[in-house]
């Protein structure tokens, strides 16, 4: 995806303490209430677009879901299922 | 779409209209106040049930400046009713409101990769615009410096720092404002070309913010420390939890503690003023209306301002903090459990002091279903309005006793119960909503962690002071006309010469007691009680004082439930009195609420839905508890139990019936598409007949259809 050499996968599968960068939006694989194209504009407007930098900062109980997640200068909080929509390549490498 | 509506006439010189819009958690609220200070009126948009601030300041010219305090929407993009408005006010479309002559765009300067985008699509409306960065103060403590004169070249309008929470901090704002108004500076081409981006144009608004906070913002921003090292203790999954019930308990225990001194001295006062006045005035009906009906009555709901006002304190501070937020995160998870929103929790927690700011709150959950589902269950959160009668009855009718070596006490231990039955009914009904007619997947959390703030005591005030005139304002109107027709009830007729009993039981009050009597009779009601439920549909505490009418008593207040308690005690069976306890956690008990209800889902199908199923719950969690705790005590149940097993079966039947009918008669059938669609339900297939879904049980079998999880 998008030509990178670094390896993408989703937002949502990160751990605490992870940071990646933002390198693709893609709602298709994510079940939403929302109408097609929705998802993608509320992510974008939260600030996860791509070549932003996040870092998963906090997670939340049971299940570590949701998520809190560090974009830049500001925090999201989100669930993992809709953090799954935005593809990130992990700083040094996915671990 | 993108046309706006004609400009509304011109008025006699009204003063310029300057519109405050920006992201949530941008500090507006803030900048409102020290903009307009006490100078503010809230009411509602026409036609919409938003809450639209609105506030007067004196420019340093000594020009006089309107002030509108808009929604906070981090796009034109409305995703909300609240949003909505926004938009709506920004491009000039909402019936009955004049579009701003300015718009000021307030903005997180520590956040100017977020918030700018809203200043892009803003200039695309073409209204004259200013930028206010706030809490530049925070800007320079965290070592980052902006370049105003770069900013505001490379967006093309002014921009001015402002700092909200000093005095002199909005000086630079206003004169900005009046340069504007006076037509010095021009930043209008006149034109709407607004309309809603797409994904691609989003991203296009992201790098034009990208390339002007490069050029502008000279030194990175060091992240907020602070916040996230009190994070990581309050959002620390068990501790984090640990410590929001904690919270939450405080907050109850101060609503019953901190609001104990004021409630005395109101009541205190009330008491002076019915004994002054039924002194003062010669007896008569006058002085019955006076006292029985006027002070006794509008009396039992001012007096619990004090716990009222404790809680929305509470509530504030979690609010202007940033607490809030984390709350909803913490349990986004616990709450999806049973089909609810993470954000469904504030409106919850409110509902604790009040259903009606409670539902009113819900407004910030977008999705229509979830925000139903919330509606719904809100009015099980045991509400401060059934604490009199809670109070009253467990003092009367549950021993004193101390309970696990002194530790805690039966009666503080059935009132625990109480509060948790409603919550543990609510979020079962919640499960059930979710399964059937609110199906679907939650709506998705995307929400912001604001930096921690100290909450400003000036903010406070300001929310407490609106509170206290909203409430003392109700009650001086509606509740003071409800409380003379329930005496004008109760009085009249009188009873006939030579009659027996106390005279109410003549009134029309005692015949609609007596007419509902064989209804409640297998729940162990008496007729005093049935005619204490109609006036407490008004508001429940009232039926405290109706009981004590009724038992022909004159004193009110907790000099009442001395009296009354023992003349109750004497007068009921313990499963009369259980049953009753049980009802208030579940009847519908609120006229309010019903209209509240009605107002934010702009139907009266979801009010009728509320009444239904609250009432069915009430009706049968007192029947059961009646006939246990008989059965349990050997005591004979009410002469009428022949009829009464056949009426539990009857009610639920005719609800449902009223229910279904209204659903498949009484609403139109495009309203009744919206409705499902609006809450996620499958369409019924299109068929010939126009899919009425008349002939398939439209109602029961759907359900079942889909009770497997999406």
């Amino acid at each position: 995806m998008h030509g990178s050499r670094l390896p993408t996968q989703p937002l949502g599968g990160l751990r605490k303490g992870m940071r990646a960068e933002v390198v693709g939006l893609d709602e298709g694989t994510v079940s939403t209430t929302l109408s097609p194209g929705e998802l993608e504009r509320r992510l974008i407007e939260m600030g996860l677009v791509e070549g932003a930098t996040v870092e998963v900062l906090h997670e939340g109980f049971p299940a570590r879901d949701p998520i809190a997640i560090r974009v830049n200068d500001h925090t999201v909080a989100l669930r993992r299922n809709e953090a799954n929509a935005v593809f990130v390549a992990v700083a040094g490498g996915a671990r | 779409m993108t046309q706006s509506a004609p400009m509304p006439t011109a008025m006699p010189a009204p003063a310029p209209m300057i519109a405050l819009v920006g992201n949530p958690n941008c500090g507006k609220t803030a900048l409102f106040n020290a903009l307009t200070g006490s100078r503010q009126k809230v009411a509602n948009y026409a036609g919409v049930t938003v809450e639209r601030k609105e506030g007067r300041c004196i420019a340093p010219s000594g020009q006089p400046l309107r002030v509108l305090d808009l929604p906070g929407t981090y796009s034109l993009r409305a995703r909300s009713p609240d949003e909505e408005v926004t938009r709506d006010v920004v491009l000039g479309r909402l019936p009955g409101e004049s579009l701003p002559d300015i718009l000021v765009c307030v903005v997180d300067a520590t956040n100017l990769r977020l918030h700018l985008r809203l200043v892009l699509e803003l200039k695309r409306t073409g209204r004259p615009l200013v930028l206010a960065l706030n809490m530049m103060d925070m800007v320079e403590r965290r070592g980052s410096r902006i370049d105003l004169d770069a900013l505001s070249a490379a967006l093309g309008v002014p921009v001015v720092p402002t700092v909200a929470i000093r005095r002199d901090g909005v000086r630079a704002l206003l004169d900005a404002v009046e340069r504007i108004a006076a037509g010095a500076a021009d930043t209008v081409d006149g034109q709407d070309g607004w309309s809603e981006p797409d994904a691609q144009e989003l991203r296009g608004y992201h790098r034009k913010v990208e390339a002007i906070v490069a050029q502008a913002v000279q030194a990175p921003s060091r992240s907020d420390g602070l916040t996230r090292r009190v994070d990581a203790v309050l959002l620390q999954p068990v501790l984090g939890l640990g410590i929001l019930f904690l919270v939450l308990f405080l907050m109850f225990q101060a609503v019953f503690a901190w609001a104990k001194l004021p409630m005395d001295l109101i009541n205190d006062g009330l008491t002076w003023l019915k004994t002054a006045v039924a002194a003062g005035l010669p007896e008569g009906p006058l002085n019955s209306l006076l006292t029985d009906g006027v002070i006794a009555g509008v009396g039992s709901v001012v007096i619990f301002l004090p716990q009222i006002l404790v809680l929305f304190l509470f509530i504030q501070l979690l609010e202007d903090s940033g607490y809030m937020a984390r709350a909803a995160f913490l349990l986004d998870r616990l709450m999806g459990g049973v089909g609810l929103h993470g954000r469904a929790f504030i409106p919850l927690l409110s509902s604790f002091a009040c259903a009606v700011p409670g539902i009113m709150a819900t407004r910030t959950i977008e999705n229509r279903a979830d925000r139903l589902a919330t509606i719904m269950i809100a009015p099980l959160m045991t509400c401060s309005a059934r604490l009199p009668v809670y109070a009253l009855l467990i003092a009367a009718f549950i021993p004193d006793r101390a309970l696990f070596g002194g530790a805690v006490g039966l009666q503080g231990l059935v009132m625990f119960a109480l509060y948790a039955t409603g919550i543990v009914a609510a979020l079962l009904v919640a499960v059930v909503l979710k399964r059937t007619l609110f199906r679907g997947a939650r709506e998705p959390l995307l929400m912001e962690l604001p930096a921690y703030r100290l909450p400003r005591p000036r903010n406070l005030a300001l929310g407490l002071a609106e509170r206290t005139r909203i409430f003392l304002t109700r009650a001086g109107t509606r509740i003071f006309a409800l409380m003379v027709a329930i005496w004008f009830l109760a009085s009249f007729p009188g009873a006939p010469e030579g009659a027996e009993g106390a005279a109410i039981q003549y009134s029309f009050a005692g015949q609609i007691g007596h007419l509902l009597e064989p209804l409640l009779a297998p729940i162990g009601f008496t007729w005093q009680i049935a005619i204490a439920l109609v006036p407490g549909m008004a508001a429940r505490e009232v039926a405290v004082g109706v009981l004590g009418t009724v038992y022909s008593l004159s004193a009110s207040g907790d000099a009442l439930a001395d009296t009354l308690g023992a003349t109750l005690a004497a007068s009921w069976s313990l499963p009369t009195a259980l049953s009753l306890l049980v009802w208030y956690i579940f009847a519908p008990q609120c006229i309010s609420t019903l209209s509240v209800v009605r107002r934010e889902t702009n139907s009266t199908l979801w009010p009728t839905v509320m009444f239904a199923y609250m009432l069915a719950l009430a009706y049968a969690a007192s029947f059961v508890t009646y006939r246990l705790a008989s059965a349990l005590m050997g005591e004979p149940v009410a002469a009428t139990a022949a009829v009464s097993w056949q009426s539990v079966i009857v009610l639920p039947v005719v609800v449902v019936a009223v229910g279904l009918s209204a659903w498949r008669y009484l609403l139109p059938a495009t309203l009744r598409m919206t409705l499902r669609r609006a809450v996620g339900l499958p369409q019924p297939a299109v068929a010939a007949c126009g899919g009425c879904s008349g002939c398939g049980g439209g109602g029961s079998a759907k359900p079942l259809d889909h009770s497997r999880r999406a």
